[in-house]
């Protein structure tokens, strides 16, 4: 068949012609010499603007070391980032790094590069490495994550400093000024003092915001509490520790009394509810970091201008502090490991950490003790200084905390996920069950997650 | 056309003369072959997007947490141990089947409603009662949620407007329960109406006619002729909507997130939990492929049924 003297024959030969031309005489990406590329995918930052300090930082070393870097943001609703990681190692293909979650890095030990000497040099240049970091990061002997500062966050108390005073006489500003000292009373901030300021609050129509459901606010706070109380539920190897165990009881009972003072929906709210909560102005305390108060300054200022940030109580076996951080985690299939590790090196120098925890208005927590002192915390606000203490520091005498250590990863992460430590407490204050039938249901809970 | 270029050469080829060419071309003129060749996309279709998934997840459910080991069905047994998934099980159950019968009943109220009015005003109403339908789940469980929210509900709002205390829809293990049934019979119920509407609209108004004369009443004419009639497509209908209520993910995953204390959980929203989230594949599978046996079992019944009808009309 010919159409103005045109075949199909020459149309697809001038076709091949042009695509072949368009192959031989397309720009080359990557001159020779090139270090070639790189793609990660980190977590898509909650507080706007959070992930331009890792597109320049990344920008910035692609150009000096001549590697290509494409950054894909992904966000945790509806859990996509998970996915993505759980469908790249399945198929073992995908970004060359990818953001973890706390025990993601555990359950994917065996598909994740190991990062001990990029470790090794930030160790002896910053210091030691936050614990819980190590603890989540650190598998068979080795570095399996760089623990990140981008998303990385701690979740103190957020308190309405005008309701707390007026309703519970509790001055947490002085208790906790906005420098390393501690303040007056800072010794007698211990859950009990909390229990009772949490009941004044509660009369006073101003309850303390403290979610019981399954999600992560819940879980971390909770676990906070159960380990200021001694209270774990296993060992290190993962055995229950449940069982005539006078400390988790002594823990269960407190969180259910303090439960009777807390608004009765808080079974089921989310990671959300606690921030409707403070910026609302129906709640005097929250335990969350500092994007309920940066939601705050811009919907309702008249709130987050009374908002300060302290450390959380104190237990018998001392002041935990919940802290979520994330891992950047190198897949041991990937194209271009050595690049990839130099560019999570540069990532968590000082420099890098200081201005993406600078983009993220104070949220970033860096890896480093050594990095609790960059000027951002000081000089936030209104009111200013309100996020001092937002990073753990010497003078708070507390550790960081992760809910369900020391278990291994792969049954804490069960446990995490599912939510035993806010369920047994939901078993007895909303089900009616006595402490020790919640007891020994979490007992047989590990054990069934133990099986397989 | 290819079909038609071999249809006559197949009609030109005198009976009994021997085949021009070789074995090969005999073999791909035959008709079965052209069958199989012209079914092969819809073979493949089937093989990698139902029949290849469906037996790697049979095969992950044989697997240790860590999917380095066989354990054969020792993730079922695990299963069957665990109180939090039993109470999944019956979740599960009393979800899908109190949604399927109010959709159903619903549905089939509507359908008659909408039967009734004249043609004119029933496209519109039709068209009206299909919104919750057409909406995507996961978007319009959003706004459910928002009405229930636990803190700032609107519907709250309403009954403590009218002086009542406020529910706490979400917080509490039954209302929760109810919540997601209510947003599933909402989502659900107009899958129901338009079938059965189309089904009402099949049955001759002959029959109606001589069941009168014989002096049947409305509730005799429903009970003998409009069941009966409708009997296939309600059969299939309920099948297919509690394979889709049994298999329900987006709506629980919204509104509770299995909350309280696990306790509005079904499969598909523990398997993801447990599966995904917690990292463990294998017992995820396991929970997903629970459901398969009991739903084949009912399935093998109603069509069962629905054949045996279909002789008898024939």
């Amino acid at each position: 068949m010919t159409t103005n003297g045109t075949t199909r024959r020459t149309v697809l030969r001038s076709g091949a012609g042009v695509a072949a031309a368009g192959v031989l005489g397309a720009p080359m990406v990557h001159a020779q010499g090139t270090a070639g590329s790189l793609r990660f995918a980190f977590w898509d930052h909650w507080v706007p603007g959070g992930n331009d300090a890792l597109k320049l930082l990344c920008a910035q070393w692609g150009e000096r070391n001549r590697v290509t870097v494409a950054l894909d943001f992904i966000n945790t609703t509806g859990n996509q980032l998970q996915l993505t990681a759980a469908a790249q190692a399945q198929s073992r293909s995908g970004h060359d790094g990818i953001s973890l979650t706390p025990w993601d890095v555990g359950a994917y030990a065996d598909k994740l590069e190991p990062v001990d000497d990029v470790i090794g040099r930030l160790v002896a240049k910053y210091g030691a490495i936050n614990p819980v970091a190590e603890f989540l990061a650190k598998h068979g002997g080795k570095w399996l994550g760089v623990p990140a500062t981008s998303g990385t966050q701690n979740k103190p108390a957020c308190v309405r400093y005008d309701l707390m005073l007026e309703h519970a006489g509790i001055d947490v500003r002085a208790m906790w000024p906005a420098s390393n000292t501690r303040g007056p009373g800072a010794d007698t901030w211990t859950w009990d003092t909390f229990l009772v300021a949490a009941e004044k609050c509660h009369k006073a129509g101003f309850p303390f915001g403290l979610p019981m459901g399954q999600f992560t606010d819940a879980v971390d706070w909770v676990g906070a509490l159960f380990l200021s109380y001694g209270a774990h539920i296993t060992d290190a190897s993962g055995k229950p520790t449940v069982r005539g165990n006078a400390k988790l009881k002594t823990a269960i009972e407190y969180a259910v009394r303090l439960s009777r003072f807390l608004p009765n929906d808080v079974w089921a709210w989310d990671d959300a509810s606690n921030n409707r909560a403070l910026i609302s102005g129906r709640s005097a305390l929250v335990f969350n970091p500092p994007s309920a108060w940066a939601v705050a300054k811009r919907d309702a200022p008249q709130v987050a201008e009374k908002c300060w940030t302290i450390p959380m109580p104190s237990g018998p076996e001392g002041r935990f502090i919940a802290y979520l951080p994330w891992t950047t985690g190198i897949w041991n299939f990937g194209r271009n490991k050595t690049a990839a590790k130099e560019m999570l090196e540069f990532l968590s120098q000082r420099e890098s950490a200081e201005a993406t925890t600078i983009k993220s208005g104070g949220y970033d927590i860096p890896p480093f003790a050594s990095m609790s002192d960059f000027k951002v915390w000081e000089t936030e606000g209104p009111p200013v200084g309100s996020v001092f203490n937002y990073p753990l520091k010497p003078h708070h005498q507390a550790q960081p905390s992760i809910a369900f250590s020391p278990a291994p990863a792969e049954l804490a992460s069960q446990m995490y996920i599912q939510a035993l430590n806010t369920k047994v407490i939901a078993r007895v204050a909303q089900g009616g069950e006595t402490v020790d039938s919640a007891m020994a249901w979490l007992e047989r809970e590990i054990n069934n997650m133990r099986r397989g | 056309m290819a079909s038609d270029s071999n249809a006559a050469v197949l009609a030109a080829r005198p009976v009994g003369a021997p085949a021009p060419g070789s074995a090969m071309k005999r073999f791909a003129r035959r008709r079965s072959t052209i069958a199989f060749l012209m079914t092969l996309p819809l073979i493949a279709v089937i093989a990698g997007l139902v029949a290849w998934p469906a037996g790697y997840a049979i095969y992950l459910a044989t697997l240790n947490r860590r999917m380095t080991a066989f354990i054969g069905l020792e993730n079922f047994d695990i299963l069957l141990d665990n109180e939090t998934f039993r109470a999944v099980i019956w979740q599960s159950c009393f979800f899908a089947i109190t949604a399927v019968l109010l959709k159903a009943l619903i549905g089939f109220w509507l359908a008659h409603m909408l039967h009734h009015i004249p043609a004119k005003g029933q496209r519109k109403w039709r068209g009206m009662l299909l919104v919750p339908w057409v909406i995507p789940p996961a978007l319009s469980t959003l706004g459910w949620w928002w009405m229930f929210e636990p803190s700032y509900s609107s519907i709250n709002f309403l009954i403590n407007a009218i002086g009542f205390p406020s529910i706490p829809w979400l917080g509490e293990p039954w209302w929760a329960r109810v919540s997601v049934i209510i947003v599933n019979v909402w989502y659900g119920a107009p899958f129901f109406m338009i079938m059965y509407l189309a089904a009402l609209k099949s049955v001759p108004d002959q029959l109606y006619e001589a069941a009168a004369i014989d002096g049947a009443t409305g509730w005799q004419g429903l009970r003998h002729i409009t069941l009966p009639m409708m009997r296939n497509i309600i059969s299939i209908t309920v099948l297919f909507s509690l394979i889709v209520t049994f298999a329900n993910y987006d709506i629980v995953r919204v509104l509770t997130n299995g909350g309280p204390r696990d306790l509005t959980h079904v499969f598909a929203s523990y398997a993801f939990q447990v599966g995904v989230l917690s990292g463990n594949i294998p017992r995820g599978a396991a929970v997903s492929l629970f459901m398969f046996p009991l739903l084949a079992f009912i399935a093998y019944f109603v069509l069962k049924g629905v054949n045996q009808r279909n002789k008898e009309m024939a």
